[in-house]
């Protein structure tokens, strides 16, 4: 099994009010093997031992299906690899001797906790705004009652199937939050079950998504470039015809 | 509900608004560069273009209002786009790159706010020459016209500044133009992938077929000499 030294470059911040700095690292005989998450393990257990705090980072599945992990990896949002959440991410990308940058997604609406973490209410706020559909409760509702086309559906699931990791605002040159609230609106939107709220649910959360202080989208596609499950910038123009429809 | 106002004030509304006076600026200077080119025809062709366009009295009034508000809409938006984004990433990275593949982000995208402030001031530098600059009054079979082509011409074969300022601009018009013209599609509701990959091409031909078509004048008469030049007959 072939081992390599990686040198890393990590962001170390106390808490909100420290303003933060680099501090450089080196781990031996890192295996091509181990994820990208084992290998900060790795440097975390070395710290623990060395009696200095570990690197405080998300994660929770590390599946790459829960959105947790959120790491800025030599400038990119979740690292080199299309379509791959960092959790997914394996050390056989890096070569032996590498330096690897690693920082916090970097934007005033996810406010560094410590170190790595931000804090992404800013997105959960988003969908409390309008991110739900009004359903019948008490009985069990008859299953083939609402026809969706095949299409439709397929349309809508691939944007269901955003995390919400916020790779998007990391890797957005204007911090904007357009990919994520566009995917989170067409994926309820396009369905017959999201057709009461639609017009209220668009403009709801698409005037959240302002308050929180992202940027303005420029259309520079680098959220769907990052995107662990590559939602398309589709979803930002869905938003948008959506939410010109609901206010004309 | 939001107000008719707050809606246009939202960030999709702010890109709306970008997106339709762009299209429209970009139609203008279509349509300028299709008077330019006048200055290769007939002797006086380009003078009669613009005897005809004052003719037009209160319609190009109406015109040039209509330019005037898209131009300053589009600049105001642009720039609150930039202080917005700036608010919005207090702490930069210390590296950052693009992921390539689906990215539509490049130099084009990342220096909007940079050419698009080039172009503010070079528009209003432009006006100054050339639409409220002096002109010699000349008759040309047993009519006035006002010689705006021997402005052009005499600015443009006596100064290497204007010639290569000018030229430097239009590159920039054109860098703007290769990401602004699909974005504004974007910003207009473009969902299509198949459409947006077309888009995106075109628009970037057309960019720069109108930048190439803007500079080749200048560079053309300061490097022809002129009246000289054999492309260009003067009266
Ligand atoms: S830890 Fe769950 S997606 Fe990476």
């Amino acid at each position: 099994m072939s081992t390599m030294t990686i040198h890393l470059k990590i962001w170390r911040q106390k808490n909100a009010n420290d303003p933060g700095h680099f501090e450089d690292y080196t781990l031996d005989e890192v295996s091509e093997h181990m994820s990208f998450l084992e290998m900060l393990d790795v440097l975390n257990e070395n710290l623990i031992k060395e009696g200095t705090e570990p690197v405080e980072f998300d994660y929770d599945c590390r599946e790459g299906i829960c959105g947790s992990c959120n790491l800025v990896i030599n400038g990119r949002a979740h690292g080199p690899k299309h379509k791959t959440a960092v959790c997914q991410l394996h050390m056989r990308n890096y070569s032996d001797g590498d330096t690897i940058v690693i920082e916090p997604p970097r934007a005033a609406a996810f406010p560094v906790i410590k170190d790595l973490v931000v804090d992404r209410s800013a997105f959960d706020r988003i969908i409390e705004a309008g991110g739900y559909v009004s359903v019948k409760t008490g009985s069990a509702p008859e299953a083939n009652l609402i026809p969706i086309a095949q299409d439709v559906s397929n349309e809508s699931f691939d944007y269901a199937t955003c995390i919400g990791c916020g790779a998007c605002v990391a890797a957005c040159p204007n911090s904007s939050a357009a990919l994520f609230t566009g995917a989170k609106l067409a994926h309820l939107n396009l369905l017959p079950q999201g057709q009461p709220e639609r017009e209220k649910r668009t403009i709801a959360m698409v005037d959240q998504m302002d308050k929180e202080g992202f940027g303005d989208c420029s259309n520079h596609g680098e959220c769907e470039a990052v995107c662990p499950v590559g939602i398309s910038i589709s979803a930002i123009a869905e938003m948008r015809k959506d939410y010109l429809k609901a206010v004309i | 509900m939001p107000s008719f106002i707050e809606a246009l004030k939202s960030q999709v509304g702010r890109k709306f608004l970008t997106g339709i006076t762009g299209l429209l600026l970009v139609f203008f200077i279509i349509f300028h560069l299709m008077g330019n080119l006048a200055i290769f025809g007939e002797p006086n062709a380009m003078n009669e273009y613009s005897k005809f366009l004052h003719s037009l009295g209160p319609l190009l009034w109406v015109a040039r209002a209509g330019l005037i508000i898209a131009f300053i809409l589009h600049a105001w938006i642009g720039i609150s786009i930039w202080w917005n984004k700036r608010k919005a990433r207090p702490q930069k990275y210390k590296v950052y790159s693009s992921k390539g593949g689906p990215s539509k982000q490049s130099l084009s995208s990342r220096s909007m706010a940079f050419t698009g402030i080039v172009l503010l001031v070079f528009v209003v530098i432009h006006v100054n020459t050339f639409a409220l600059g002096d002109t010699e009054t000349i008759t040309v079979a047993g009519e006035q016209y006002s010689d705006l082509k021997q402005l052009v011409i005499d600015t443009f074969a006596n100064s290497a500044l204007y010639t290569f300022g000018y030229t430097i601009v239009m590159i920039l018009l054109g860098t703007h133009l290769g990401h602004g013209i699909w974005s504004a599609f974007v910003s207009l509701t473009m969902r299509s992938k198949k459409t947006s990959a077309i888009v995106y091409t075109v628009g970037a031909i057309f960019a720069v077929l109108l930048a190439v078509g803007f500079l080749f004048i200048p560079l053309y008469i300061y490097f022809a000499g002129g009246c000289e030049a054999a492309l260009i007959s003067c009266n």
